[in-house]
């Protein structure tokens, strides 16, 4: 008795929980599936009548919809792989060897993470015009690349521990040089790692707002979040079309993280586990 | 003959392959140079700003004005304000996005049939941008014709509408809903891995000691995931304390400031005031604060149970 009625409020509270987690993004759908009158009249409808697409096309209609997301894939997927390639390198050298400022690059890396991040920001508003990089690209590729750096080097790090270090011992005895054995023995080994750091970076660099609104202003140069955000100022009210956009901006990043949760997990929880 | 000249490169390589010491510098070089010039630079550019007048849109007039700038902040009742929401913003948080977190992550750690895809459903919001969050429960929020209204009017909750974000005594309640809503995953997936680690010997050891499961659940579990537990909600309320994303996308600290807390008020002082000086000297202020915070937390909890993630 006591154990169904154990079982049954495990079940009440998941289906509850369930239910809070789902219904923000179904609202957000919903609505931008609905016709425009529909948005805005009593009684609210939860199903529309009739599903519709013209939120989508009035988005791209009345915005360069398409530019953003082109930027926005364009900087997110480069930033992501110049941190991939960086970031393997430091993470191996932290993962296999003890030299003797070791802790201190390790506790600068973990550094960055905890400081409120936005005292650097007007800082490199400045560095980013001495560079001339205001209204580029470049500025948010190189910053992205930045910000990520020391987390997947942290990430990486948890991968590489978990390979045995007698695999690239082996390929040095064969005659490979240490860069060599990284890269024929050891990286093949790790692709679930690489590939969850790399989809963890390309999620946070699609992300990213405050640093792009800052770094943009050029229509032909902004990113998804950016035009988000000059889109809130300017139709607040249009909520159609401001769902279209939620919508599209959030697909992407789901999907990837569904592909990519557990190796993710794995990576983040492996030293905080192991205690 | 090639023995006794070797190639540059070769006698590069040579020393690549002979001394880690090159290969560790060389590998760690980028990393270290992209992290000092674009992260530690304009941070420590930033701290000396605080005692700056630092204008953006008087940048003839960049001096140095000692404490000023604190003093300015300290005398603001905006700031007083916006500290006092941050205590309330982290505390309120996360204590509801770590209990029910590890309510889930218990109820998750046994295997059931659609386990994972239940995750996937749930787990989803750790995908998605904050500001976009803030979006999205904006438009839940909204009291003319937002959806949460429309339901607790609908179940007789309420009898009028209320103004969740247009309200000042509801405006702080709204958006912690939000920012529990976007945490809640990250506990439950942490918490999760910690429990599945628990061996199971030691479950069976308590049963046989004829255990009840609470005092399997305090005397075993807990014990086994305490560091988990104390790395987990010291990074996250450092994370709640420095993201003011939520609140940006959810109300901008409106209505009249009432729902800024340290970092979104910092946030504003830089992206629509210009006050870099100003800005700054927030920000100081919260890095004392977190630093305070974090050698309090460490102590109480004691730091060797820490993991070291």
């Amino acid at each position: 008795m006591k154990r169904h009625l154990m079982k049954g409020s495990k079940v009440v509270f998941l289906a509850l929980y369930l239910i809070f987690m789902v219904f923000p993004l179904y609202w957000i759908v919903i609505t931008s599936l609905k016709p425009q009158k529909e948005i805005f009249s009593f009684p609210l409808k939860y199903w529309p009548s009739e599903l519709t697409f013209e939120n989508y096309i009035n988005i791209i209609k009345i915005s360069k919809f398409h530019v953003y997301i082109a930027n926005s894939l364009l900087i997110s997927l480069s930033a992501a792989l110049i941190v991939c390639c960086i970031a393997v390198l430091s993470a191996y050298v932290l993962a296999r060897y003890k030299f003797r400022s070791h802790r201190q690059v390790m506790l600068g890396f973990f550094l960055t993470q905890m400081l409120p991040g936005f005292v650097a920001l007007a800082p490199l508003y400045l560095l980013m015009s001495r560079l001339d990089l205001i209204n580029t690209r470049y500025s948010l590729i190189l910053m992205y690349t930045v910000g990520l750096i020391p987390f997947s080097t942290i990430l990486l790090k948890g991968f590489f521990e978990r390979i045995p270090s007698s695999l690239e011992e082996a390929a040095m005895i064969d005659g490979c040089s240490r860069l060599s054995a990284l890269i024929r023995v050891i990286m093949p080994v790790m692709m679930n790692g690489i590939a969850a750091t790399f989809i963890f970076a390309f999620v946070q660099n699609w992300n990213e707002l405050f640093m792009a609104v800052l770094f943009i202003d050029n229509e032909s140069l902004k990113t998804l979040p950016v035009a988000m955000n000059s889109f809130v100022m300017k139709f607040d009210v249009d909520w159609g079309a401001m769902s279209a956009g939620t919508v599209l901006s959030v697909i992407p990043t789901i999907a990837l993280f569904a592909i990519a949760q557990r190796f993710i997990v794995e990576g983040l929880t492996q030293g905080a586990v192991k205690g | 003959m090639k023995d006794d000249h070797p190639s540059i490169i070769g006698r590069f390589q040579a020393g690549f392959r002979n001394s880690p010491r090159g290969f560790i510098f060389f590998s760690l070089l980028p990393t270290l140079i992209l992290v000092l010039a674009f992260t530690y630079y304009p941070f420590l550019r930033g701290i000396v700003m605080a005692f700056q007048n630092y204008q953006l849109f008087d940048l003839t007039n960049v001096r140095f004005i000692g404490l000023d700038n604190f003093k300015n902040i300290f005398n603001d009742p905006k700031f007083k304000h916006a500290a006092v929401n941050s205590a309330y913003w982290v505390f309120i948080s996360l204590i509801l996005q770590f209990t029910i977190g590890l309510t889930v992550a218990l109820m998750l750690s046994k295997r059931f049939r659609g386990r994972g895809i239940f995750q996937g459903f749930v787990f989803y919001s750790w995908a998605l941008s904050g500001f976009l969050i803030g979006l999205i429960w904006k438009w839940m929020f909204n009291s003319q014709i937002g959806v949460i209204n429309d339901l607790l009017l609908r179940t007789g909750i309420i009898q009028e509408r209320i103004g969740f974000l247009s309200d000042p005594n509801w405006a702080m309640t709204s958006v912690i809903i939000a920012n529990v809503w976007y945490g809640i995953a990250f506990f439950a997936i942490m918490l999760l891995a910690a429990l599945q680690s628990v061996p199971s010997e030691l479950y069976e050891a308590g049963s046989m000691d004829g255990a009840s499961g609470a005092r399997k659940l305090f005397n075993i579990t807990m014990p086994y995931i305490m560091p988990t537990v104390i790395t987990t909600t010291l990074l996250r309320a450092i994370w709640i304390f420095n993201d003011p994303s939520i609140i940006y996308g959810l109300t901008n600290g409106g209505p009249a400031g009432s729902t800024h807390i340290l970092s979104s008020l910092m946030l504003d002082k830089i992206m629509y005031g210009g006050d870099y000086g100003a800005a700054s000297a927030i920000g100081i202020v919260m890095i004392g604060i977190l630093l305070l915070y974090t050698i309090f937390y460490l102590s109480v909890t004691r730091s060797a149970k820490m993991g070291d993630f």
